[in-house]
Parts: C-alpha cells; structure tokens; sequence
C-alpha cells in the first residue's frame, strides 16, 4: 500500500490544482474563440492576392501550429516520464496525443480545402504537406501502441519512445520550406524579420492561435483526470482480484 | 439582405472557406464530447467501485480521496 | 539518483544520435526532395527531352499570350528564363509576376510543355488598399519575396 500511496501523491495535487485552473481555461477558450471567429470572419479584410480564401487561414494555421506544438509537448511529458517515471507525465502525453491528431488532421483537410481553389490542387507531395502527414501517422502510431500493450507500464515505455525519436520531425516539418523547393510559401509568422502579414490579417490569426491553445488546455485537463481516474480503477480492480 | 448574402458568398470561395470552419467545428466538438463522456463513465466505474468497498483499513487518507466533481 | 541521470543520458544521447542520423539521411536526400527545379538550376543540370519534372518560379511580367486554348508564358528566377506552353485551366492566383510550378517536360526546341500548371503564393498577406498604396508609394518589392 505504501507504494500505492506514492503514486498517489503526484496526481492528487495534479487533479485539485488543474480543477482549480479548468474554469478559467474554460471561459477564456470561448472568449477567445468568439473573438477569433468574430475579427476573422467579420473585420479581417480580404488579402490582396487571395480574396477572401485568406479566411481559411485562421483555421487552418493555428491547426497546424497545435499539431507542431502538442507533438513537442509529448515527446516532453514523455522524456519526463521515461527518466524521472513522473507518473501523470505519461498520462499527459497519452491524453494529449488524440488531441493532436484531430488538429493535425485539420490543418491538412483546410489545407486542402485552402490549396484548390489557391494553387489548382487538392494536394501535392512536396516537403511540407508530406512531412505533416508523417506527423499525422506519428500521432496515430503512439495511439495504437498505447493500445496494443496489456501492461500499461509497458505501453507508456513504447509509447514514449516512438514520441522521442518523432519529435525530429518537428524541425523538419518547421524548416521544410526553406531547406527544399515546395509548393508551400515559407514561414509568414515565425521570421528572422517578423511577421509578413498585415496587422488586420495577423490579428485575428494570432487571437485563434491563442483560442485553440486555451482549448487544448482546457480538454488535456479532462482527458489526464480520465486518463488518471482510469488508472486508480485498474488499481482498485487488480486488489480486489488478489483479494479474493 | 445583400449584405448577409455577400458574406456567405465570400467572394465565390463560399465552397471553400465554410466546409473549413464547419469541419473545425465538427472535428474539436466531437473531441470534446467523446473526452467528456469517457471522464464521466470512469468517474462513474469509480464511485460504484467504491461504494462496494467502503471500509479501508489499510488506507492512510481516505478523507482526501473525495475530489470535486468537474463539468 | 544515479540510475536517473543513467536514464536522462540514454535519452540525451539516443536524441543526439537521431538527430545526427536525420541530419545525414536528409543531406544525402536533398536533390532528390526537391519539388521543382528553377531556371537556373536547369541550366546548371539540363534535362533530356521529355523526361517528366517540375519547373518553378515566377512568370515573367509580359510574357502570357493566350493563344485560343493554349497558354504561353515564360518562368523565371530573375537569372534564367525557360518559356512554357500549357493546354488547360489556370488556377486563380496564377498571373503576372506570381509563383507558379508547371509539371511537364521539355520538348526538342527547349519549350516547357505543361501537362499541369500549379499557382504558388508569397509568405505575404495585406488588404488590397495596403497592397495598392505600397506600389503607388514605389515600396513594393516583389523580386524580394523569392
């Protein structure tokens, strides 16, 4: 019991501090949301080039940006939990993962969406788009291994090794564009010389940024207390089956 | 009347620009009710798991175990 | 505490020798992950005749002539030029001065003919007045886009 008490200890002050945080990440995702869906559809003004398709851009940018970032964000929470077995790490990253497939997913699709009428195509296979698609892969790969172990220590170890040795495509994904010919544009945001968008455009683009953000907090927080909850039933279940 | 028209039109992008929105929508709403519903059906497993066992000798803190309910 | 840091440096150094692998896998992958070829470096490394590749950069201000359904145009880098005929429906953004990728391959006389001609935009967005009042101001330097 004394280990059990241990394991305990971690995810209990987890669980009061992220319900202490959870309605404030709440309220400020649908602030946020309102504000990003209003300045970008209502007050951003069309682009000089594109029309109105630049509009596709905050939804489909801040996608992207989620997809890079949750990714990051797991191969951490799974270095901690391989080197220091921080055991809601794992689960963070576990919770996360579907997470950052849906948004990965969803930059491709309203790329997509962005490319044909822009570029005359649904999809090409240049470095970009392709290396976002590994990244999608990546995502359903570490949610499969999770599932295909029995021994939930097993799969946390397999799991956070496929997240470690992934994580590599984040870089590529990020400097695609500028170390190969793509049909993608470089990077508009993230420059050496700043942003390349003018400022009613960059506006409602960065408030969208911040709203998916807000949300990815917001949902993680209900997905680790499942995902910790889940674990503390395994618990009680395997005792009561050695208590027998 | 016009003006409501112009803007779902969006400069003939209309084919183009709303499907993104609407599979955003229908993509982060789903994800959210699946989290949603998954926490309460462990929440409930636990309760019920629980209640069949409430004496604990062994247990050091059972008064800390109860934690606030989140929906 | 020791067996920590062991596990901490068996990350540290597993990520350094992915990163390394990676680093050598991609330089000896560069070539051949291009998506397109410039004028330039077609000049630099010709292509035989109707071997199918991709050329890319900018159309030339000037040079698109329609001619019935058929489209001439050429694409340069501001160095090399290569003129391209193409069969078929533009995208939207492709005009003068913008990006474009044409899939196709070059025929006996050194003429790019395109079997499919893709549009590829700048890093840039701004209001069409924003746009209108920077080349009215003589700011606008597109050539310094690519």
């Amino acid at each position: 019991m004394a280990i059990d008490l241990h394991k305990y200890a971690n995810p209990r002050r987890f669980l009061a501090i992220t319900s202490a945080i959870y309605p404030w990440s709440l309220a400020l995702t649908v602030i946020l949301l309102a504000a990003g869906l209003y300045t970008g559809l209502f007050v951003a003004p069309p682009d000089y080039q594109q029309g109105e398709t630049v509009r596709i851009m905050f939804v489909h940018v801040p996608a992207a940006w989620m997809g890079l970032m949750i990714y990051t964000f797991m191969a951490v929470a799974s270095a901690v939990g391989l080197i220091w077995k921080h055991p809601v790490a794992d689960l963070s990253a576990k919770a996360a993962a579907p997470i950052g497939a849906c948004f990965t997913f969803l930059s491709l699709v309203t790329g997509s969406l962005w490319g044909e009428p822009m570029w005359g195509t649904w999809w090409v296979w240049d470095a970009r788009l392709t290396s976002m698609l590994i990244l999608l892969f990546l995502y359903l790969g570490y949610i499969a291994l999770w599932q295909s172990f029995d021994d939930p220590s097993k799969a946390s170890k397999a799991a956070a090794i496929l997240a470690l040795v992934g994580v590599i495509n984040v870089p590529i994904i990020k400097f695609s564009v500028d170390w190969w010919n793509t049909l993608h544009q470089p990077a508009s945001v993230a420059t050496m010389s700043g942003p390349k968008i003018y400022s009613s455009i960059l506006t409602p683009l960065l408030i969208m940024g911040l709203a998916y953000t807000a949300f990815f907090v917001t949902l993680l927080i209900i997905r680790v207390r499942a995902e910790i909850l889940a674990r503390r039933l395994r618990i009680l279940q395997l005792s009561e089956l050695q208590e027998r | 009347m016009n003006e409501i028209a112009t803007f779902f039109d969006m400069g003939g992008y209309a084919w183009y620009v709303w499907p993104s929105y609407a599979i955003s929508a229908v993509v982060l709403v789903a994800l959210v009710i699946s989290s949603r519903r998954r926490l309460k059906l462990v929440e409930r497993a636990l309760e019920s798991m629980e209640a069949k066992r409430p004496a604990r000798p062994q247990r050091k803190a059972p008064a800390a175990h109860a934690e606030k309910e989140m929906s | 505490m020791t067996r920590k840091r062991r596990r901490l440096y068996m990350v540290l150094a597993g990520m350094c020798v992915l990163g390394i692998a990676t680093a050598l896998v991609l330089t000896s992958f560069r070539d051949s992950l291009v998506f397109f070829y410039s004028p330039t470096d077609l000049a630099a490394k010709p292509v035989a005749a109707g071997r199918n590749f991709r050329i890319g950069g900018l159309v030339k201000d000037g040079s698109v002539v329609k001619d019935g359904v058929i489209y001439h145009f050429s694409v340069t880098d501001l160095k090399n030029e290569v003129p391209v005929t193409y069969k078929g429906m533009l995208p939207d953004l492709f005009r003068e001065g913008q990006g474009v990728v044409a899939e196709g391959h070059l025929n006996d006389s050194g003429t790019f003919v395109a079997s499919n001609v893709l549009a590829k935009h700048d890093e840039k967005y701004m209001p069409p007045e924003v746009a209108a009042a920077l080349k009215k101001s003589g700011e606008w330097r597109p050539e310094a886009s690519n």
